[in-house]
Order: C-alpha cells, then sequence, then structure tokens
C-alpha cells in the first residue's frame, strides 16, 4: 500500500501507526509499542520532521497513545497531542521583504481602520488597529503581505481553538463539536481523534468468531467514495474477513429517519420548524449556537442507531460497531440518548489500517452483495441528500408545505439559523451538516476528492429500492407499528 | 412461536419484503397472529438458498425437502410470496398443536 492511497501525509503517519498497533494487538508485542513501534515509524539516525530523533519519536508515542485510546478521562473524541502541536506563529497580518514600499501603496488605501503607515518606504501595520479582514494582502501588488493564522484556529468554525501559555493549542470542550475539522487540517497532525480499534479487536476476540455474540458491521454510506481500492462489494467482504459477522448498510437506518422526520413535521402542525438529527456535530452546534432551536431538531435518532435497533432488535445480544467518516460519531455513542444500541465506532481510516494489518488483499477478495436500503438512504452521504429525500418522502405521504433547505458547513448552518432566528428564514426544514459537502468530506475520510460525490450519485442509483418503502415496512414489523 | 425472516442483502434481493407480506396474510387467514411473532434478520448465513426464513423452537411438521433442522429450530430454503402458504401448512401449522 502506498501514501497515495490518503490525501495527506499526517494521515499517512497516522494509518501506520495504527497498522502497527493493530498487527500488535494480533501477533504479539502489544506491551512493547510505546518502545518499539516509535523506532519503525521514525528509524533515524537524523530526523526528517523535528529538531531531533527523539522528539520524532516522542510524538509517535503520543500518536500511539491516540490509537489505544487517548486520553479516556476526556468525553471528546477529538484531542490536542501536546508534543507534536508545533506552536504555529499566530502573528496575524503580516508584512514580509517583499514588500517595495511602492508609490502607490493600496494597502493603506484599502484598509478599512486606518492601521496602514509607510515608514521608511515599508508598509507597517498597527496591531491595535488592525482587524484582520486581509483587505491589504488582497490589494496588495507583490502579494506582500500575508496572515498568519494557526490552520487549527483557522478551521474552527466554533472557534473552540485557543493558545495557551505554553503556545500549544487547546481545545475548550464547552465549544467543540467534535466535528474534526481541524484533525484533517492540522499540517502537524497535532490534533486527532481517539482511535477505539482495540476495544473492537477485543469485542471481535471475545465473539469467538460469532458464537458467544455476534458482532454486526454498519457502514456509513460515505464508504463508498472511499473504495479506490477495490469495489465496495469486496471491501464488504473483506470487513467480513476481520471477523464480523455481517455488514448492513446504515442507509437504511437512513431511509426510516426519512419516515420518521417526514411524519414528525406533520405532527408538529401549522408553523412548523425542524433540523435534521442524523449529523451529531451539527446537533451539537445547534445546541451550543442556537439553543433556542434545540426544541426543534427532530426527535429521532440519527440513521446509524436506527439500524442498530433493527439488529439488536432480531439479535438481541448483539454487538454493533458503526464505521464511518465521523470523529463526533465518536462522541454520539456514548450519549444517553442512543441508547447504548452502538457498541463502538470505527474511522475509515482504522477500517483501512485494520485491513492491511489483518494482510487481507481487497482487490482480491470476492464480491458481498449489499443491498438493504435505497436511493434516497445512500444519498444521506452528500449535503443536500436528506432535503431531497424529505421532499420526496412528504410528497409520497401527503404532507404538505415542507420547504427543505440543505446546510452544507458549519458556516452556512450559522447563517441559515440566524435567518430563522431573525425570522426572515424562507425554508422551514433544515438540513444540517457540519462537514462540507457532507459525510464525504468528513475528517476521518481517506480522500476527499471531488469524485466522492459521484460515487454516492452512483451507489445510490445502484439500489435496487428506488423508494424508501421496502425499509419502512421492515421498520415497522421490527418495531411491531401498526400500518397505516 | 418465532419466525425470523432474512433480511440480509442476498434474501433481500431475492424479495424478502415479499415473504413477509405474504406470512402476515398466512397469519391472518389462520388466525394465529397472536400465537407467532414474526420479526426480521440480519442474514441467517445460507445466502445461495433463496430467501431463508428461521422458524425458532420447533422442528418441521413434514420435513419436506425445503426444509433443514437447525440448533435453533428449523430453517426454510427458497420461500417466495407464492408458496409461503403452503410451507406455512404444511411445516409451521401442524406444529402449533391448536386441534
Amino acid at each position: 500500500m502506498e501514501q497515495k492511497l490518503f490525501d495527506t501525509n499526517v494521515q499517512w503517519i497516522k494509518y501506520k501507526v495504527l497498522k502497527e498497533v493493530i498487527r500488535r494487538a494480533y501477533e504479539g508485542g502489544l506491551e512493547n509499542a510505546y518502545l518499539e513501534i516509535p523506532k519503525v515509524i521514525s528509524p533515524g539516525p537524523k530526523s526528517e520532521l523535528n529538531c531531533c530523533i527523539y522528539k520524532e519519536r516522542a510524538i509517535v508515542q503520543e500518536r500511539i497513545h491516540m490509537a489505544m485510546g487517548g486520553d479516556k478521562e476526556n468525553p471528546n473524541p477529538v484531542q490536542v497531542m501536546e508534543t507534536a502541536c508545533d506552536e504555529c506563529p499566530s502573528a496575524g497580518m503580516l508584512v514580509t521583504p517583499a514588500c517595495r514600499g511602492c508609490l502607490m501603496h493600496a494597502c493603506q488605501d484599502v484598509c478599512p481602520r486606518g492601521a496602514i503607515t509607510i515608514v521608511n518606504h515599508r508598509c507597517v501595520i498597527d496591531k491595535s488597529k488592525c482587524i484582520e479582514c486581509g483587505k491589504c494582502s488582497q490589494a496588495c501588488p507583490y502579494s506582500a503581505i500575508i496572515a498568519q493564522h494557526r490552520p487549527c484556529m483557522q478551521s474552527c468554525k466554533v472557534k473552540a481553538i485557543s493558545i495557551n501559555e505554553e503556545d500549544k493549542a487547546v481545545i475548550d470542550n464547552n465549544k467543540c463539536i467534535s466535528c474534526g475539522a481541524c484533525v484533517y487540517k492540522c499540517p502537524f497532525g497535532a490534533i486527532t481523534d481517539r482511535s477505539l480499534v482495540l476495544d473492537i479487536i477485543k469485542m471481535l476476540k471475545e465473539s469467538e468468531n460469532n458464537t458467544r455474540y455476534r458482532v454486526y458491521a454498519v457502514i456509513a454510506p460515505a464508504i463508498v467514495s472511499q473504495c479506490r481500492f477495490g469495489r465496495i462489494t469486496q471491501v464488504v467482504t473483506a470487513i467480513k474477513k476481520l471477523g464480523f459477522h455481517q455488514v448492513v448498510e446504515a442507509a437504511l437506518g437512513a431511509d426510516i429517519t426519512l419516515y420518521n422526520e417526514a411524519r414528525e413535521f406533520r405532527e408538529k402542525g401549522e408553523g412548523a420548524v425542524m433540523t435534521t438529527s442524523c449529523c451529531p456535530a451539527f446537533v451539537s452546534f445547534v445546541e451550543k449556537n442556537f439553543p433556542e432551536f434545540k426544541d426543534a431538531i427532530s426527535s429521532s435518532v440519527s440513521p446509524m442507531v436506527t439500524t442498530a435497533k433493527l439488529i439488536k432488535h432480531s439479535d438481541p445480544t448483539a454487538r454493533v460497531v458503526f464505521i464511518g467518516p465521523c470523529a463526533a460519531k465518536k462522541g454520539e455513542y456514548t450519549l444517553a440518548k442512543t441508547g447504548g444500541m452502538i457498541d463502538s465506532v470505527m474511522s475509515f481510516e482504522e477500517l483501512q489500517a485494520f485491513v492491511d494489518a489483518r494482510g487481507i488483499d481487497t482487490t482480491q477478495c470476492e464480491d458481498t452483495i449489499l443491498d438493504n436500503a435505497s436511493y434516497y438512504g445512500r444519498i444521506f452521504a452528500k449535503s443536500g441528500g436528506l432535503a431531497q429525500g424529505v421532499a420526496y418522502v412528504a410528497e409520497h405521504l401527503g404532507i404538505e408545505g415542507v420547504k427543505p433547505v440543505a446546510m452544507n458547513g458549519i458556516d452556512q448552518c450559522r447563517m441559515q439559523l440566524s435567518l430563522l432566528r431573525a425570522k426572515k428564514a424562507t425554508a422551514n426544514f433544515f438540513e444540517g451538516m457540519a462537514c462540507d459537502g457532507g459525510c464525504i468530506g468528513g475528517p476521518l475520510c481517506i480522500t476527499h476528492s471531488p469524485r466522492n460525490v459521484v460515487d454516492v450519485d452512483k451507489y445510490g442509483n445502484e439500489a435496487k429500492e428506488k423508494t424508501i418503502d421496502g425499509s419502512v415496512r421492515l421498520y415497522k414489523m421490527s418495531m411491531g407499528e401498526d400500518n397505516e | 412461536m418465532t419466525i425470523k425472516v432474512c433480511v440480509g442483502s442476498s434474501c433481500h434481493l431475492k424479495g424478502s419484503y415479499d415473504v413477509i407480506e405474504a406470512f402476515k396474510e398466512v397469519l391472518k387467514k389462520y388466525d394465529v397472529e397472536d400465537l407467532i411473532d414474526l420479526q426480521a434478520s440480519f442474514c441467517l448465513g445460507h445466502c445461495a438458498k433463496g430467501v431463508t426464513v428461521l422458524c425458532e423452537g420447533s422442528e418441521p411438521a413434514a420435513r419436506g425437502p425445503q426444509t433443514e433442522v437447525c440448533d435453533e429450530g428449523f430453517i426454510l430454503h427458497g420461500v417466495n410470496a407464492q408458496n409461503a402458504e403452503e410451507l406455512f401448512a404444511t411445516e409451521i401449522y401442524p406444529k402449533l398443536n391448536l386441534n
């Protein structure tokens, strides 16, 4: 397997550490992980990344710690690795030596706060006046003014990251929505999601080949965009080879979520306003930033939980592991409202490491048919999919007045909910997705290519069920609901 | 008795939902809805043999070619909407001991 599998080198290092930890969990040597893995990852003698090989290995040790569960006292699955944090400069607007002290000084003209003066043929920015709007940077014909921000803080749309006295990044759990944007954006890979993979391995081993209890994998629909090596049907086989009894699509639960949300909308009656509840980072965003709309969040549980409910109803001793692109799911599954339906969560990155650590070649796996869900359930993976689905279901059930809007990423969520707050919103059904593009842009996706959305549409179209009827029938029967 | 219809991917493609509907009808027709709990199950592991139905805690009454005894009870293979009633009447109904 080569590095090109992933978008970034940070993911590649994370993968190598995970793979080594998983390999040792099966083949032995986990007790020496902290001592031996750093030397495998950073053989030395010279450091390629840091001041010395010792620091580089210390950072690998932090990565091993996160791969083995991270700080378990911290309820937030997204955590900062202190040694890895490179204390990036955050000077704000900075004039570089490229400034030629020109006659035009467009920078000065464009500055809305009069923060720029020309001293000794050089542009000088008065920090007490500067609001870091970036206009000077755009105006300079020499590109001599740059914005020096910490990528983690830039990526965080809820301003949960600050800098402590040691210049290290700190996450404020009261603000953080665990979306994981910083995990993907930190260029030093110093913020990461805790891995639960060792718990999962233990669960699989103790099931004694699914004889003591059965372990099911519930896969997020975004997985189809991640199958760069092998087909989705081969990936399903690979997951089963890891020791899972069965692979079920979360899209099945998504079908049922659509049905429940459309009905809930009808029950709310005239003037109803509703938001979706399937993206845990979005739900957390609403709770922390728009608490007045807490009651508007759909009361239906996420597709992940619905799917697990169906499984556990038919197989009460079952264990369920969700496999997805999402950091927030690693927090959601522990919440009381999920009723303990999900036993653990694995990311796509971790799945790749797991499959490779077990020596499974996906391209050589036979195909396992995967068909539990409808077109609509499957396109939940992209922004707009749910809105499209709920419009369809509302029409199907004869529910009138649903005006959906897809909020793609936290910035759009904030904008639409602000409109709602100001009573200026034109929509009344708000699909919220914290990640840009939806789950296919999730922080723990292996790739974030523009092709992902094409793959999701294709996968949706391949569904045998073009409507959600089959899934709903199954749900009603399982849950003992009467036919309407 | 509990009857579990497999809704794993393979059976789903072969029409599990139609089988579930057929069984619902049959249970109503024979007035045994209170005696039989009809459920769905995610893959019973007999993917190659058509839609699979697990009947828990019983033996097949007629031991026909489409039945297979297992630890939990017995399995019906190759069930479809057309043969559901016949299989029910010959293999399951007599075991309810209603006479």
